[in-house]
């Protein structure tokens, strides 16, 4: 027998019965389509993480300590000292009022960072000049503007060695930064850079909590590391737990296990929401199997065989599970699409489409099988007495 | 063509034993038009679903053009039911989702006919039986008559052997009846055999022979 004809013979069954054969999909739609959306956007998101992670490059070393008393200027500067590190960048991180002239100002993170800054994090200014040694000794009440915050308050004007209000002092503008994106939570377009020293005075605290390390030779990164904790831990008497010094490639590694393990928890989810969409599938079809006994009697009185009837029935719950599965990835990539526009990252491959398809179809000849088979097997002469 | 020999049913109802067919034994050539008659029970259907291969004797041994049906597999049994005999049923037994010529091409599509001659096939035939112009309608929009013909032109579409018909004129009344029974004897005149189950001793009268059963076993066999 034609297989094209078994086909649409079994399209015909699915038409004529459309409520029946939407609800038997349902389950599957549903399941195929939190897939594709779950999938989507927790790959988006760690995929996120994890370039913006990469985009600091794997030769710095995020510093932080959680002592009592931080480090002094002095002690950052003796740590960039040691072999195989090529320079630290401290920060500080304060919050602060930013005005123009007699505007009211918004709350914007001010960050205080010393001549490294820049290029540890690779931000390039469009115009001006970097933070100097000298700013840094005198406590300058100078700083340099991110992209968004020159828009807001200067619009197209040049806003260097111009006066802005920081926490109520006036402060020169002396650089503005290239448009940088976001990057590790933090949004340089929306910042303002002043030199450390100056923001310490602004915070009244004179520890440095947090630093980068740029090691000199990236294969080395491990043993700068190891000796970056060893100098804090000599320096502040501090227990391992105080402080924490990560390469960016184990945050790598912790990313791409959080997202293997997010994967397999979804996938988790996902292979049971299907298996109760697959029972639906195997309890409709056993329902259809006792409906058209009749009609199987008759096509083996006709001269079907067996196997003419199993094919006959598993064609028609693949084609039912197939047509669920298309249906669940469309109405996937459109959630997602949906999800996009409200600001989630969605990142499809055609893998995971693939692999959604893939299993609509196994679940089809999987809980397909045992009512065609059931099928196949009745006794003719008892199908035809059926009424 | 058809030979019967001590073929034996038995059927378990709870614990007692029913002789449904009992030792029948006879002889059907090509071209014969064969009458089954008897009471009601008497295991008419049970000896129908036997010669067409629908089922097999729990004893004796039944041949169909040469073929010994006891030995032969599931599977040779569709294909014998397939090419070798057309039913016809007492309630019509039509697929009510599939138009008159779709019907007819069912058993076509077992035998592997390719679609296009399938369906040149299935117009001639329902032609033959008169319904030129029903092509299109499904068992639903046909007369018990008319649905009655589209069956016969099923059971033709494979050039069966045999027709076996299951008292066909059970659920038409008298003058649709005596069509089907013209129309069946027109097909034997044509050298078509035919094996027909009937109450109706009218009916009976018609075929040029009679296998008279009485529980589970030839009574009489009269030859007109
Ligand atoms: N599947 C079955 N299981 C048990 N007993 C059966 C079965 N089929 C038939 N019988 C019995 O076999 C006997 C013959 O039945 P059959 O249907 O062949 O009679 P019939 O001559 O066709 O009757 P009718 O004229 O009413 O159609 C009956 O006694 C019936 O009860
Ligand atoms: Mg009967």
């Amino acid at each position: 027998m034609k297989i094209m004809r078994t086909i649409r013979l079994a399209l015909k069954n699915i038409r004529s019965n459309k409520l029946r054969s939407a609800l038997t999909m349902l389950g599957l739609i549903i399941g195929i389509s939190s897939v594709i959306v779950l999938v989507g956007i927790g790959t988006g998101a760690t995929t996120n993480i994890t370039s913006e992670v990469a985009s600091l490059g794997t030769d710095i070393l995020t510093v932080s300590v959680n002592t009592d008393q931080g480090l002094t200027l002095d002690e950052v500067s003796e740590l960039s000292e040691l072999s195989g590190i090529k320079q630290a960048a401290p920060f500080a991180n304060v919050s602060a009022t930013v005005s123009k002239g007699a505007s009211t100002g918004s709350m914007l993170s001010v960050l205080g960072v010393d001549g490294n800054y820049l290029d540890v994090r690779n931000y390039t200014l469009s115009a001006g000049r970097e933070i100097s040694f000298i700013d840094l000794d005198n406590q300058s009440k100078v700083c340099i503007i991110g992209a968004d915050v020159s828009q807001d308050l200067f619009n197209n004007e040049n806003p260097v060695d111009q006066t802005i209000k920081i926490g109520g002092d006036n402060y020169t503008v002396i650089g503005t930064l290239t448009e940088q994106g976001s990057s590790m939570g933090t949004n340089a377009d929306s910042m303002v850079l002043m030199p450390v020293t100056t923001a310490q005075s602004l915070a009244g605290s004179g520890d440095i909590k947090s630093l980068y390390v740029q090691t000199e030779n990236e294969d080395a990164v491990n043993f700068t590391q190891l000796a970056t904790e060893n100098y804090l831990k000599t320096t502040l008497d501090a227990s391992s737990d105080e402080i924490s010094v990560t390469t960016q490639q184990s945050m790598l590694d912790t990313m791409s296990s959080v997202q293997d393990t997010l994967i397999l928890l979804l996938a988790g989810i996902a292979s049971i929401s299907l298996l109760v969409g697959g029972i639906g599938v195997m309890n409709v079809m056993l329902v259809s199997v006792t409906e058209r006994t009749k009609e199987i009697g008759i096509r083996k009185s006709l001269g079907a065989r067996k196997s003419n009837i199993l094919v006959q029935f598993l064609i028609e719950a693949l084609i039912l599970c197939l047509l669920g599965g298309i249906t669940g990835i469309l109405l996937g990539l459109g959630v997602g699409s949906a999800a996009e526009l409200l600001g989630y990252t969605f990142t499809y491959s055609l893998n995971i489409v693939g692999i959604a398809f893939g299993f609509a179809a196994v679940i089809g000849l999987v809980f397909g099988i045992f009512p065609a088979y059931r099928a196949s097997c009745l006794n003719p002469i008892e199908a035809l007495r059926m009424d | 063509m058809i030979e019967m020999k001590n073929v034996s049913k038995t059927y378990m109802i709870g614990d007692t034993e029913v002789k449904a067919l009992d030792q029948i034994h006879f002889q059907i050539g090509k071209g014969e038009f064969v009458a089954i008659v008897g009471p009601s029970g008497s295991g008419k259907s049970t000896l129908m679903n036997m010669l067409g291969c629908l089922d097999v004797p729990d004893e004796g041994e039944y041949f169909l053009d040469g073929i010994d049906i006891n030995n032969s597999s599931d599977n040779d049994l569709a294909q014998i039911r397939n090419t070798k005999i057309g039913f016809v049923f007492q309630n019509f037994n039509l697929l009510s989702k599939l138009n008159a010529l779709e019907n007819v091409e069912v058993p076509m599509m077992y035998k592997g006919v390719s679609a296009g001659e399938s369906k040149r096939l299935a117009s001639a035939y329902l032609e033959r039986v008169g319904l030129q112009d029903r092509g299109k309608h499904t068992p639903k929009e046909l007369s018990g008559g008319q649905q009655q013909r589209v069956a016969i032109a099923r059971a033709l579409s494979c050039e069966p052997q045999i027709i076996l018909a299951d008292e066909p004129t059970g659920a038409l009344d008298q003058k649709t009846g005596r069509e089907i029974i013209c129309l069946l004897k027109e097909l034997n005149a044509q050298g078509q055999t035919i094996i027909l189950i009937t109450h109706d001793n009218n009916i009976a009268q018609q075929a040029n022979r009679q296998i008279c059963i009485i529980d589970g076993q030839i009574s009489e066999e009269p030859r007109l």
